[in-house]
């Protein structure tokens, strides 16, 4: 069965037509983090009353993707009120239904986190709290999968490149490369077989935005993903996504059916020549398989190591064949740069940073939750305004970007705009967009042993540098932090940190070191106090000067 | 039939489609001729310079994972492994910089601090590539600190012994076994610092039933991690010529 | 030092030095004579490096002509003096005798060299860093020992949970490695050292030879 645009607005009409009578609608965010404090069960009993009270013919309720503001799920949005309810529980849900239609329950009401939902710009979570993430039709009435009938029936391969390299569109995985210039790589590969791979490889500690989009809206990724097959050529696609987020992964595979079931994947897409399939390849949960090399791999059927490129994966990829591999927040951006013009998209965020960034707010931060802002938004404004602030009112001393491979900003950058080059310019990278705020009592030598650790037993074990330095910095900031640590042992960290940066294979080796060079630069201090006085500043460490060293 | 040629990472190179054009290069100030097909450790060689490795052995397909063989090139960002690096028209090598050798003496003492490296007693004793490329890189002493973890001796197999305290994870062995010999006995399990060449999977060598008892993986190891049985400190000689001359005859019986 | 010294380590073992007046004497010798100061220690090792010292046969005559040896296994001195042109120090830094005594001498030495692979590495030695320490003395003192089987605690200096390379404790102004190194390689730092030039032993001798 073959999909026309004609099939596409009747799904859409049909599905706004349901919703003609409706007079309110109540959307119950469903993904991991507020289903994991029992949104799930309020829905049901939402729904359970609804029908007891019969208001069904009226009142409906919707499950729907992340609302963001993750800190105090369950959350419920009222439509048309525009009401948001923090903390909803079983016990809430006669009240909410009494008051539809009067004044909003004041006990529920989180207008006071009002900031946090006004200072975002949505372009990839646009529809997160909006659709169904189970359903393709609330996603075509959202004008879903329009795009691809555009990218393929009324613009070339080329016309869609030139648009995505218009829009200045940077991978979103962490490093920045242009989405444009990759594309155009892949699609001059001389080869009928190539392949695109959708990472969703998202390990890094305290991120969850690959994993929000997926759950709450994975038919933006499939269609993102159809249009990228078409522009560089590509008939197969996998998503390479962590068996530890299995939710997103039953999300997935039930977009991919009814996609499928749609027609807008398989063969002869749109009654064109396209065909295109899906298959979602489920990772062990090894961070290094979110380098891209190490993905094949693993894909392939073999152990997720990275090899050494070039040869890039647009020219040598999966089974050796051309291969373009984005990341789910790239090619989420794909859609609506496709339906509104790479300009469009150009004109938001700074000069060479486009568009918008997925943040995961985490950390000692009041609002921790899901928040998308426009490149070069300061961060100031996303740690005070939509974060807000630090909770009992402590102090901010830095804030971590780009996990375990970013750095520490320390407050003296905090009205930095947020792009690749600024946070690259004081030690950090953009990364995958987990931040991480730390207050005044959190030790920095500390933080630094912490995303040590991880990166130590994340190496891969191939190349010496990162599997044996990344051991020996651990091991010298272990020996810090317990107050065994030498003078020697400053310098000695700057000589590993230099020699695994420049020397280590893969990007997990080359950028482990920065959470260590950047607290290294900036709380200095903190690492001398330690040594010298054996005392932790702020009081995380314990380091009663044992001497009983080794 | 046109000789096949192979792509660093394994691929054969379909030279009827692409002929493989020559170049100029420059290594060490050094004005060189290569074919686009080399690596630059393969021409660095062919003209009598040399750059460390210990990961690559001729015959073998390579793995770049020591990082001894890095080099400079002009205008790359980064330092790059001449073992998987292909030459490239005008391209200006530096294998000997003082930045260089002062890495590769810093990754050695990190294999050194890795496992338990006691030179005095070891089968390998004086035939030993890591204890020649210490001599080599002029690393008298080790300044990091030594690690010391425990590992084990699987001495299980009739003829072959592995003393994982003088294993560098080369992964020699592996490829020679999964890509001369074709039994793909070996392999590495766990990550990081804890990763361990297995045999089968992590069964004693001595009840594998992959293991076809070669010992192609012994010879090729460089280290006194692999070793036969019955040799004492120093005594354990590696051969390694048989190598080249085994992929030369299944090369000439191909054709 | 006109008293006999009394040194208590921390496990209560005393150090009594009754040599004194005689390493005055060696002291006074060697400052009327000229001749450089050179002191070999050893700690924990199997003496080998010192045997490979005489190995240098009838070299070591004329080296006697421009070194005196003050304080070393092989001469009858109980106490570290000060002021030692050359220390040679083999073995690894063991116990915390080791540790007390190492310190003393560096700071009594002009120029340290780490001696052998056990002072360098720590080689041999260390191979019961793996285990713990009384794991080790169980093993050696109690599973292997056929009578009178209990783990030594007076008397002897106390074991450190590893036992380390020189230059972990004390600053090393030359590495000499080699299990043992060669006695032409220790001949030719000598030689080079008293022309008053930094020896590079590199290419005369390695580790484990």
């Amino acid at each position: 069965m073959t999909l026309t645009f004609e099939d596409l607005q009747q799904i859409a009409k049909i599905e706004k037509d349901k919703q003609e009578g409706i007079k309110y609608q109540i959307n119950v965010c469903v993904a991991a983090g507020c289903l994991s404090c029992q949104s799930g069960v309020v829905k049901e009993s939402l729904e359970r009353e609804v029908n007891r009270r019969g208001l069904e013919n009226w009142t409906r309720v919707k499950g729907v993707g992340c609302l963001g503001l993750c800190a105090v799920g369950p959350l419920l949005y009222l439509e048309p009120d525009g009401v948001y309810y923090q903390g909803v529980q079983v016990s809430d849900v006669s009240e909410i239904l009494d008051s539809l239609g009067g004044s909003p329950v004041s006990r529920l009401d989180c207008s006071s986190h009002l900031p946090f939902f006004k200072r975002q710009q949505k372009i990839v979570l646009e529809n997160c709290g909006k659709v169904d993430p189970e359903s393709i039709e609330d996603y075509i009435a959202e004008g879903g999968y329009q795009a691809l009938y555009t990218a393929l029936r009324a613009m070339t391969p080329n016309e869609v490149i030139d648009d995505v390299a218009t829009s200045g569109l940077r991978g979103r995985g962490g490093a920045g490369f242009p989405t444009g210039l990759k594309w155009t790589a892949v699609s001059k590969a001389f080869n009928k077989t190539k392949f695109v791979i959708c990472n969703a490889d998202e390990g890094d500690p305290g991120a969850f935005m690959d994993r929000s989009v997926l759950e709450s809206d994975p038919h933006r990724v499939i269609e993102g993903m159809a249009i990228a097959g078409a522009a560089v050529g590509a008939t197969n696609g996998f998503i390479y996504v962590r068996a530890e987020y299995p939710l997103a992964v039953r999300r997935l595979r039930h977009a991919i059916a009814q996609a499928e079931r749609l027609g807008v994947l398989g063969k002869n897409v749109f009654n064109t020549t396209f065909d295109f399939e899906i298959k979602v390849r489920l990772g062990a949960g090894a961070f290094v398989c979110g380098e891209e090399t190490a993905l094949i791999a693993s894909i392939e059927g073999r152990r997720g190591t990275p090899r050494p490129r070039p040869p890039f994966p647009a020219e040598f990829g999966l089974w050796g064949f051309p291969t373009l591999i984005n990341n789910v927040e790239t090619f989420a951006n794909i859609p609506p740069i496709i339906r509104n013009g790479g300009d469009w998209f150009a004109e938001i965020g700074t000069e060479k940073s486009k568009g918008t960034k997925v943040f995961a707010l985490a950390g000692r931060v009041n609002n921790t939750g899901l928040i998308e802002v426009p490149m070069g938004t300061p961060l100031r404004d996303i740690v005070f305004d939509i974060g807000g602030g630090i909770p009992e009112n402590r102090r901010f001393k830095a804030v971590q970007t780009g996990g375990p491979s970013g750095g520490c900003i320390p407050e003296q950058f905090l009205d930095m705009p947020v792009d690749y080059e600024s946070l690259a310019k004081v030690g950090s990278i953009m990364g995958s967009g987990g931040l991480i705020i730390m207050d005044e009592t959190s030790c920095m030598v500390d933080v630094a042993k912490f995303f040590m650790e991880f990166c130590m037993s994340e190496s891969c074990g191939k190349c010496v540098p990162c599997r044996v330095g990344t051991t020996q910095i651990y091991n010298l900031l272990s020996s810090i932090t317990n107050g065994t640590g030498k003078s020697a042992d400053i310098p000695n960290l700057e000589e590993l940190c230099d020699l695994v940066k420049n020397t280590s294979l893969c990007g997990l080796g080359q950028t482990s070191p920065n959470p260590v060079m950047s607290t290294l630069r900036y709380f200095r201090d903190e690492y001398e106090a330690h040594i010298h006085d054996k005392t932790c500043p702020a009081g995380a460490c314990n380091c009663g000067g044992s001497k009983e060293a080794k | 039939m046109t000789e096949q040629r192979l792509h660093p990472r394994g691929k054969p190179l379909r030279t009827d489609v692409n002929p493989v054009r020559l170049l100029m290069c420059k290594i060490d100030g050094k004005d060189i001729s290569a074919r686009e097909d080399e690596t630059i450790l393969s021409v660095a060689r062919q003209n009598g310079i040399n750059i460390p490795t210990l990961c690559h052995l001729d015959g073998l397909s390579e793995r770049g994972a020591c990082r001894l063989c890095i080099v400079e090139v002009k205008g790359a960002p980064r330092l790059l492994p001449s073992c998987v690096t292909l030459v490239r028209q005008d391209m200006e090598v530096t294998t000997n910089s003082e930045r260089v050798t002062a890495y590769r003496r810093k990754i050695l003492e990190l294999l050194f601090t890795e496992r338990n490296h006691v030179c005095s007693v070891c089968v390998s004793n004086g035939q030993c590539e890591l204890q020649a490329l210490s001599v080599e890189l002029g690393m008298s002493h080790v300044h990091f600190d030594y690690i010391y973890p425990r590992h084990s001796i699987d001495a299980t197999h009739s003829r072959f012994s592995v003393d994982h305290n003088r294993c560098v994870l080369c992964a020699r062995c592996i490829r020679v076994c999964d890509e001369v010999e074709g039994a793909h006995v070996m392999d590495v399990m766990g990550r990081g610092i804890t990763a361990k060449v297995i045999t089968d999977l992590s069964q004693p060598w001595g009840d594998s039933e992959t293991c076809t008892g070669c010992g192609k993986c012994v010879h090729v190891c460089p280290t006194g991690a692999l070793s036969e049985k019955g040799k004492s400190v120093a005594e354990m000689t590696k051969r390694r010529q048989f190598l080249p001359y085994l992929q030369l005859m299944r090369k000439e019986g191909q054709k | 030092m006109n008293d006999n010294i009394k040194k208590t380590t921390p496990n209560g073992w005393t150090i009594e030095n009754n040599g004194w007046a005689l390493q005055d004497f060696e002291e006074q010798a060697a400052a009327s004579s000229g001749k450089v100061k050179v002191a070999t220690v050893w700690l924990d090792g199997c003496s080998g490096c010192h045997m490979s010292f005489l190995d240098i046969d009838e070299k070591i005559i004329g080296l006697a002509d421009l070194i005196e040896i003050v304080y070393s296994p092989l001469v009858d001195i109980k106490q570290f003096p000060g002021g030692v042109d050359v220390t040679l120090v083999e073995g690894a830094v063991s116990s915390d005798e080791d540790e007390e005594k190492i310190h003393e001498i560096r700071n009594g030495t002009n120029l340290l060299i780490s001696f052998g692979d056990c002072a360098v590495t720590a080689n041999v030695p260390a191979m019961r860093n793996q285990f713990k320490v009384d794991d080790v003395l169980t093993r050696a003192y109690v599973e292997n020992a056929t009578f009178n089987q209990q783990i030594p605690r007076f008397g002897v200096p106390r074991l450190l949970k590893k036992a380390r390379p020189v230059h972990e404790i004390v600053n090393v102004d030359l590495f000499l490695p080699g299990c043992p190194p060669p006695s032409d390689a220790i001949y030719y730092v000598l030689g080079e050292l008293l022309e008053g030039r930094i020896p590079d032993p590199k290419g005369k001798t390695r580790f484990g030879a």
